[in-house]
């Protein structure tokens, strides 16, 4: 097969311009919120305040990819009114929508059609409103920044502040509305500024742990040196002695209260405790033998044709075992929350992606109705799924009961580190050969503990075979940590499988990486993201390893499609890699805000880095050995490569997520672009300078 | 052994009464109220809490207030002239050179007293002068190209 023919890009793409496709408006009205059970009535979404404002409702909370900005875009295009004129309030159970929580990429999916249809009801409601008090046919009017006026007399006109005078809005509509058309637009689909960026770089910005209440404590709360240690005994006295300080035991929760938080902490250090641990059994270097030992049952993903019959036929056979340590989420800020109780009411802020569960755990921890709870979410200071458990909410609401006083919670760095559910250390075994024409003939694939997502290659493959065995969801007895989400969970350890071991079968047929995949590929959005790569990349590829060092994935992740082509340097002395280039395209339908969208992207490209490099949670039995930055690595400044994304312009297609889909291509991409730099094939994730270096001595 | 410490926090005198041996970030985020500088390590390892101590980007989870006695410390809180921001403020708003926002007002406070150092800096400059900080959400090429965009404004005179 010849590298990749240039001309051929360019006409596919016209001139490499992105394809405007004509827009589908069933396709954004099907299924607006997939069963999820969010509210009909529009006044659970927004309310009209009397100066014309308007408060946007949502169960999501912001943690930094930017939905505040882009739902207000939503709902200002529907309602006509100013982008600014919106202010949103999320993740206050007592008076948001209720929700399952904010992630998954499912904010803009599943929450922004009922949002846009209450926009839609509402401006309707107000323009007949309208129509009574200015006593014109309904059909006249039109509305716009706020107004609803005359068409033939522009100056005729009504605020909304004024119709609504703070008042709930009665649906006045018996028709249904739909949202508007894409091309109606003059919001939504332009990028738009953060709404909260002055907020965020003046310090304005109120986090959990900024929140203050009147005579409120700090707790420093006891931790055990392992998991699965039982605690022996406990001597309190010398922190009981520290001036101002108050030891409180409720159980197994022992926590020191002070005004002061460091003082709080300090007093905690004196607290005396000795544990029963048990004898280490796993390690971070036993991990993979270990969660091989005994298997959870299988569950079949895709079966197509018969691996078993095709096996003994096929050419280059290869067969592949890809690994995946723990990985820590690692927001820069540590699970806080602050947790005042009163006899008719608990107020408790929390740093959540899912303040609903919030308010049950912690109702359930008082035995109070979960009515009776109120979570209220302030910005967060990142989550990437770590914030989806909520065990300082719920140490923050029992030591606030027992001590009369609100109590507030901020997890040291080494008890976020202890306490996380981290991405599963996973295995993957992938046998997979071509047939004599260089085509992939068949494809066996089995996921163990990863979980689902991005295990079924998106390649035509006549025989395939797809399971996973256990998952991120629901602790399997196996894992000696607990797990959990990590952005795009499963996606990350599964696509690195898939795309090395893709990259491996294009070597085996002789076919360079871009049109190994073109080859196998029939789904159009997934060829357009590819092609569009390859031609924002520029230059020919050839088959891998060429020395040069670039590297090729792609996958379809929550309702996207991405490609990325990488370009790494690689140190053969030390196995230190640096990625200089990344190109990355991603079309994920409909595009609220295309600034927003691109540093989603960025984001996932940079944080991928370190799953990719060096991010590695160490283990002894139940012990955390990483408990800060000094030993486990974050990407950094200097790992930055140049990134440049491209959006897909794919206006006809409803908004799919944006947040994740393009952090599992991170793993993949530089692997293969390793491969091609220097012929080392990496199978372990994180690509430390030391199994790059190993990779290397062994020859490939 | 508590101590009366004075210094000069964002243009005004401020004085507390407390042990010298405390860190100022939490002094600054509770004794103070001044909650834009963020908690993020502790340990001196992620850039959340920096501040400038007489000019200087300092992380104040490691300086012992006593150390700040009669210096001169200025916050996120006091970086714009009343309301008209700093050019580098103005900067990272323009570039979105945040997500999260938790670890800005170290990152901001650092480029500031880069460019005082250093105002015309090169790509590699300012990569260097950010290593120190960690930001998750991966707003690194957004930030440098912020960096520079405020160079540029602080050379042509525009505040
Ligand atoms: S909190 Fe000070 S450097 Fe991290
Ligand atoms: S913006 Fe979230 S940590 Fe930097």
């Amino acid at each position: 097969m010849s590298t990749m023919d240039r001309r051929e890009f360019v006409a596919a793409l016209g001139g490499g311009l992105t394809v405007l496709l004509s827009v589908d408006v069933r396709a954004l009205l099907a299924e607006p919120d997939q069963g999820r059970g969010y509210p009909a009535d529009l006044n659970a979404y927004l309310r009209i305040g009397e100066d014309g404002r308007v408060t946007l409702f949502t169960g999501k909370i912001e943690m930094g990819q930017g939905v505040n900005t882009s739902l207000a875009q939503m709902l200002a295009d529907e309602l006509d009114v100013p982008l600014a004129s919106i202010d949103p309030v999320m993740g206050d159970t007592d008076v948001c929508p209720s929700d399952m929580g904010t992630f998954g990429s499912m904010t803009i999916r599943f929450f922004g059609p009922p949002l846009r249809r209450a926009g839609a009801e509402a401006r309707n409601a107000l323009v007949e409103l309208a129509a009574e008090k200015l006593g014109l046919p309904a059909e006249r009017l039109d509305t716009r920044n706020g107004y609803v006026f005359d068409r033939q007399n522009a100056a005729v006109r009504t605020s909304y502040g004024e119709l609504v005078k703070g008042q709930k809005l009665v649906r006045r509509v018996v028709t249904a509305v739909s949202p508007e058309a894409v091309a109606e637009h003059d919001v939504c689909n332009r990028p738009a500024p953060r709404i909260d960026a002055r907020l965020k770089v003046t310090g304005a910005a109120r986090y959990a742990g900024d929140i203050r209440r009147p005579g409120m404590q700090y707790a420093a709360v006891l931790r055990p040196p392992a998991h699965g240690a039982t605690m022996r005994s406990v001597d309190t006295s010398a922190a009981e002695s520290v001036a101002g300080a108050r030891v409180l035991r409720d159980g197994d929760l022992v926590a020191v209260l002070h005004a002061l938080p460091d003082a709080a902490a300090q007093a905690l250090a004196r607290v005396k405790a000795e544990w029963d641990i048990p004898a280490a059994a796993v390690t971070d270097r036993t991990i993979f033998e270990h969660l091989q030992q005994e298997l959870p049952r299988a569950q079949s993903l895709a079966e197509r044709g018969s691996v078993d019959a095709a096996a003994p036929g096929a050419l280059k056979v290869a067969e592949a075992r890809y690994l995946n340590h723990y990985v820590a989420h690692a927001p820069i800020e540590t699970h806080t929350a602050l947790a005042q109780v009163e006899p008719e009411k608990v107020t408790v802020w929390v740093s959540t992606q899912t303040p609903f569960s919030a308010r049950d755990e912690i109702a359930r921890a008082l035995v109070v109705a979960p009515e009776k709870v109120r979570v209220v979410t302030p910005f967060v200071g990142g989550g990437f799924g770590g914030k989806t458990y909520n065990l300082q909410a719920v140490q923050a609401a029992r030591l606030a009961k027992l001590a009369g006083v609100p109590v507030q919670v901020c997890w040291p760095r080494r008890d976020e580190f202890f306490h996380d559910r981290f991405r599963p250390a996973a295995v993957v075994r992938v046998r997979s050969g071509l047939d004599a024409s260089g085509r992939l003939a068949l494809w066996d694939f089995e996921t163990l503990y990863a979980g689902t997502n991005g295990a079924e290659p998106i390649y035509e493959v006549p025989n395939v075979r797809v399971m996973a065995r256990g998952g991120w969801q629901g602790n399997s007895p196996r894992q000696p940590l607990a797990v959990g989400p990590w952005r795009a969970p499963a996606a990350n350890t599964n696509v690195f499988a898939v795309e090395s071991q893709i990259d491996r079968m294009a070597t085996a047929a002789g076919a360079d990486p871009v049109s190994f995949r073109l080859a196998h590929l029939a789904d159009e959005r997934a060829r357009r993201v590819l092609r569009m790569a390859a031609e924002r990349f520029g230059g020919s590829f050839a088959p891998a390893p060429s020395g040069r060092g670039i590297g090729v994935a792609v996958c379809n992740e929550v309702g996207a499609f991405d490609a990325a082509i990488a370009q790494v340097q690689v140190d053969r002395a030390t196995g230190r890699v640096q990625v200089q280039r990344i190109v990355c395209v991603q079309d994920m339908g409909e595009i609220i805000n295309p600034h927003g969208a691109e540093l989603q992207v960025e984001g996932c490209l940079t944080m991928g880095l370190g799953y990719a490099l060096a991010e590695q949670v160490r283990f002894e039995g139940g012990r955390v050995v990483d408990e800060n930055f000094d030993t486990y690595q974050l990407p950094r400044f200097s790992w930055v490569p140049q990134l440049e994304v491209v959006l897909v312009d794919n206006p006809g297609l409803a908004p799919q997520g944006g947040g994740e889909s393009a952090i599992p291509l991170v793993g993949a991409v530089v692997a293969n672009a390793i491969h091609d730099a220097c012929g080392a094939r990496l199978t372990e994730l994180p690509m430390t300078p030391a199994r790059v270096r190993e990779a290397i001595e062994r020859g490939g | 052994m508590n101590q009366r410490i004075r210094f000069t926090l964002n243009g005004q005198t401020a004085e507390v009464d407390t042990d010298p041996a405390r860190s100022l970030l939490w002094v600054l985020r509770t004794d103070l109220g001044l909650t834009g500088t963020k908690f993020g390590c502790g340990e001196g390892h992620c850039g959340a809490c920096t501040v400038l101590v007489n000019g200087q980007a300092t992380e104040s989870c490691s300086l012992p207030v006593g150390r700040a006695a009669g210096a001169e410390v200025t916050t996120i809180e006091g970086l714009a002239q009343g309301a008209q921001l700093h050019p580098v403020q103005l900067a990272f708003m323009e570039h979105d050179a945040l997500q999260c926002g938790f670890c800005t007002p170290g990152m901001i406070l650092r480029a500031t007293a880069l460019l005082r150092r250093d105002p015309d800096p090169t790509p590699e400059a300012i990569v260097a002068g950010l290593e120190g900080h960690l930001c998750r959400c991966g707003t690194h090429v957004r930030v440098i190209a912020a960096v520079r965009t405020a160079a540029r404004a602080l050379q042509g005179g525009a505040q």
